[in-house]
């Protein structure tokens, strides 16, 4: 019988280690935990006078952005330019890839140029997979978001933000509020949650904004804040695009912000010393109130220092692993 | 020429024959099973002891690419590759460059059909103009040049109001459409089953709604005109259900099933491979196996091959962006002989499914080895292996979930009104 390929094994080397980061599926909690305790390492790199390590020294990295987002991009180059790497940034709209020269084509060129490290974000669910198959083993992948299905480093770095203010994962209630239906964020913090061992996840949204089978990826689904928050102790805000009002998924924005809103009132179901996160950029008064957003409970600015900190741990991983696979295959 | 197909296990379910006997061929046609004609000298002999001589398969769904995508395929290849996988007759979906919608490009498919002298090709004409779903094409032109059928190829018809007209039309000049069906809004821009598989991949789902809806659409409008529908390529257990319904009821209903879909589900989808791609998409265990049961109640009264090839491009690309779609024609016969293995279908299902039942759809003769009927006929060996390689898939798309597997069952010899096609 035909058997589908294993994305998980597509992003270790022979000895089990990440060569690749495209997704959190797969991945044991050794190495979530090992990602974490790199990056916690990491941390004090952003604190010196002088912020490198020579980690990837004499190495390329290409941030490969089929679709555009600042924020993200400048974590991944600040994190690449810490570990010592030559870093070039494109952007390349996925119209130039349709209008015949092929994506593999573009890909090809960039190989053509040594890159050791394609840093990919795409509008299409699986992009990095496609790539990760197509380059040579000279070339690691990091997935830093694709369509809606993964967006690893930045559930990691959640993962480091939680741990940082919580110590462990065991016995956690999480709560994941919004728009999960698009959430490539969401899906992967799922994963990372409960292979990390949490008591429960929950997601919290109108059935249009939840994808079918939700259930199956390990979260259990509450309609109302008031239900979905009681005694959480994190609360995990996503962004909400305005175009979800044209496609009959919402009404308004208004009445979004009225029933899934996190406002001061609503956040005293959860635990008085939950924290509350969000990936960024936050539309106040839309996803969450200005109060909340800048309040106590609010680690939101936590999560951008870790996100170069992940960043760097996770290029590294990936970097030593390509390593140990290239001199396997040139040692046998 | 005289053949004499020697020792082999005569399988036909419209003659109830499932014998080892020998074949006699003169002039085009079966003469004679079991003991030679009198006066009968073979010019050659086919020692076909072990195997089984079938009709020749007949598909209701094979994408030949000509004209107008022949970097995909030709009808000279994409023939070639249906008589190695046992087909001596093909219908070809519209869906060409210029449109099949005129009695033109009719003629020169069959031209380059009779041409190439590969497969019988049965064109399907197109139903609306240029596909675009809003003005009937010339439907009588279109038979009168030779089509079976008129359909949309898997594209939306713009509104039911053009549908029911379409379908008084087609009753009217004794027409079947052929539909894919889809409410081509509850598809939206999906790619896979909408299910958990999608929900991990992050990838946009097609619900099981956006068939049956459509499905019953199709029924009612079939009662309603008198039009006679086939629907293509079911993939849910609630389509299986509906039509059984409608049938026992008397609708004039059709239905086929491709024969991937009776082996793959959403699962084989989950590690992004775009040789999984396919339009309607695998649904879920459940789903596959109410098909099987589909079939082998006649509730679905055939097997296509849905054979959609390729270039390799097409295939390189994100899951969602890589174009639909399986090179399949060649490897019908061995996928289905593994359900026969496993005891899941009877060789008579199988062979039933394979070429009366698309014969019946079409309204054409085949399907059957009559004594004096026409010689179209396949001989396989259900136990030989082969394996699936750029190499052995004759088809110019090579496309295929099963690259590089050995799959058992391989076909011999295919002949059509006598005359050896393929060996």
């Amino acid at each position: 019988m035909a058997e589908p390929k294993d994305p998980s094994r597509l992003q270790l080397n022979d000895q089990g280690r990440l060569r690749h980061f495209l997704t959190l599926d797969g991945l044991d909690k050794a190495t979530l935990t090992e990602i974490l305790d790199t990056a916690d390492s990491f941390i004090e790199v952003g604190a010196r006078s002088i912020k490198k390590v020579p980690l990837l020294r004499g190495k390329t990295v290409v941030n490969l952005f089929f679709e555009a987002s600042t924020r993200t991009r400048s974590t991944f180059e600040l994190a690449a330019k810490r570990l010592s790497a030559d870093v070039l940034n494109l952007n390349i709209s996925t119209s130039a890839t349709s209008k015949g020269e092929s994506l593999s084509d573009t890909l090809q060129n960039l190989e053509a140029m040594a890159s050791d490290m394609f840093v990919v974000r795409h509008s299409q669910s699986g992009a990095p997979h496609f790539i990760a198959e197509s380059v040579t083993p000279n070339v690691s992948i990091i997935n830093a978001g694709d369509g809606r299905h993964a967006h690893p480093t930045q559930a990691m770095l959640d993962m480091l933000t939680i741990r940082q203010h919580k110590g462990q994962f065991e016995g956690l209630k999480v709560a994941i509020v919004g728009d999960i239906l698009h959430s490539r964020v969401a899906r992967s913090q799922i994963r990372a949650l409960n292979t990390l061992g949490v008591a429960e996840v929950r997601v919290i949204a109108p059935n249009t904004l939840l994808p079918v089978d939700i259930e199956s990826l390990g979260a259990n689904v509450f309609s109302t804040m008031q239900e979905g928050l009681d005694s959480v102790d994190v609360i995990i805000m996503l962004r909400l695009q305005k175009e979800r009002m044209e496609g009959a998924l919402l009404p308004s924005e208004h009445e979004f912000y009225e029933l899934y809103g996190l406002t001061t009132e609503k956040l005293k179901y959860a635990k008085p010393d939950a924290i509350v996160m969000h990936p960024g950029p936050i539309n106040r008064g839309v996803e969450i109130e200005s109060a909340v957003a800048d309040g106590p409970q609010s680690v939101i600015l936590n999560q951008v220092t870790n996100g170069i900190a992940v960043r760097m741990a996770v290029m590294s991983m990936a970097m030593s692993g390509q390593t140990a696979a290239i001199s396997a295959a040139t040692s046998e | 020429m005289n053949i004499e197909i020697k020792s082999g296990r005569i399988v036909d379910p419209v003659n109830g024959i499932d014998k080892v006997q020998s074949l006699y061929v003169a002039e085009g046609k079966i003469v004679a099973l079991g003991a030679a004609p009198e006066g009968f000298v073979a010019d050659k002999t086919l020692d076909a002891a072990g195997c089984v001589v079938a009709p020749g398969f007949i598909d209701l769904c094979a994408y030949l690419r000509e004209p107008g995508y022949e970097y995909k395929g030709t009808i000279a290849s994409e023939t070639y590759a249906a008589a190695k996988g046992g087909y001596t007759a093909v219908c070809c979906p519209p869906e060409t460059l210029p449109v099949n919608d005129s009695g033109a490009v009719t003629n020169l498919i069959l031209d380059l059909a009779n041409r190439a002298g590969n497969a019988k090709v049965y064109p399907i004409g197109a139903l609306t103009k240029g596909l675009k779903g809003q003005q009937l094409s010339e439907v009588y032109a279109l038979k009168r040049a030779g089509c079976v059928g008129v359909g949309n190829s898997g594209r939306p018809v713009a509104s039911l109001s053009v549908l029911k007209r379409c379908c008084e039309y087609a009753r009217t000049q004794e027409m079947t459409i052929f539909i894919r069906p889809e409410d081509v809004s509850l598809a939206s821009d999906g790619c896979v089953h909408e299910g958990p598989v999608a929900t991990r991949l992050g990838l946009s789902g097609i619900p099981v709604l956006a068939e049956t809806v459509a499905v019953s659409q199709l029924i009612l409008l079939a009662e309603e005109t008198g039009a006679q529908i086939h629907m293509s390529q079911l993939t849910a257990a609630k389509s299986v259900e509906l039509v059984a319904s409608a049938k026992q009821r008397g609708v004039t209903i059709t239905a086929d099933v491709s024969a991937q879909h009776l082996l793959l589900t959403d699962v084989s989808v989950s590690g992004f491979d775009s040789r999984f791609h396919c339009l309607p998409p695998f649904r879920t265990e459940s789903d596959r196996k109410a098909l099987i049961e589909g079939v082998k109640s006649g509730v679905i009264d055939a097997v296509c091959s849905l054979h959609q090839p390729h270039e390799a491009a097409a295939k390189q690309a994100p899951f969602a962006e890589s174009e639909p779609g399986i090179s399949s024609i060649e490897t019908v016969l061995p996928l289905l002989l593994g359900l026969e293995r496993d005891a899941v279908f009877s060789m008579d299902t199988l062979i039933r499914a394979l070429s009366v039942g698309a014969a019946k759809v079409l309204g054409v003769n085949g399907g059957h080895l009559s004594v004096g009927e026409s010689a179209d006929i396949c001989i396989f060996d259900p136990a030989a292996r082969w394996v699936v390689n750029e190499e052995t898939i004759k088809s110019l798309g090579k496309s295929s979930p099963w690259l590089g597997e050995e799959l058992q069952g391989h076909v011999k010899t295919t002949i059509i009104d006598g005359r050896i096609v393929y060996a």
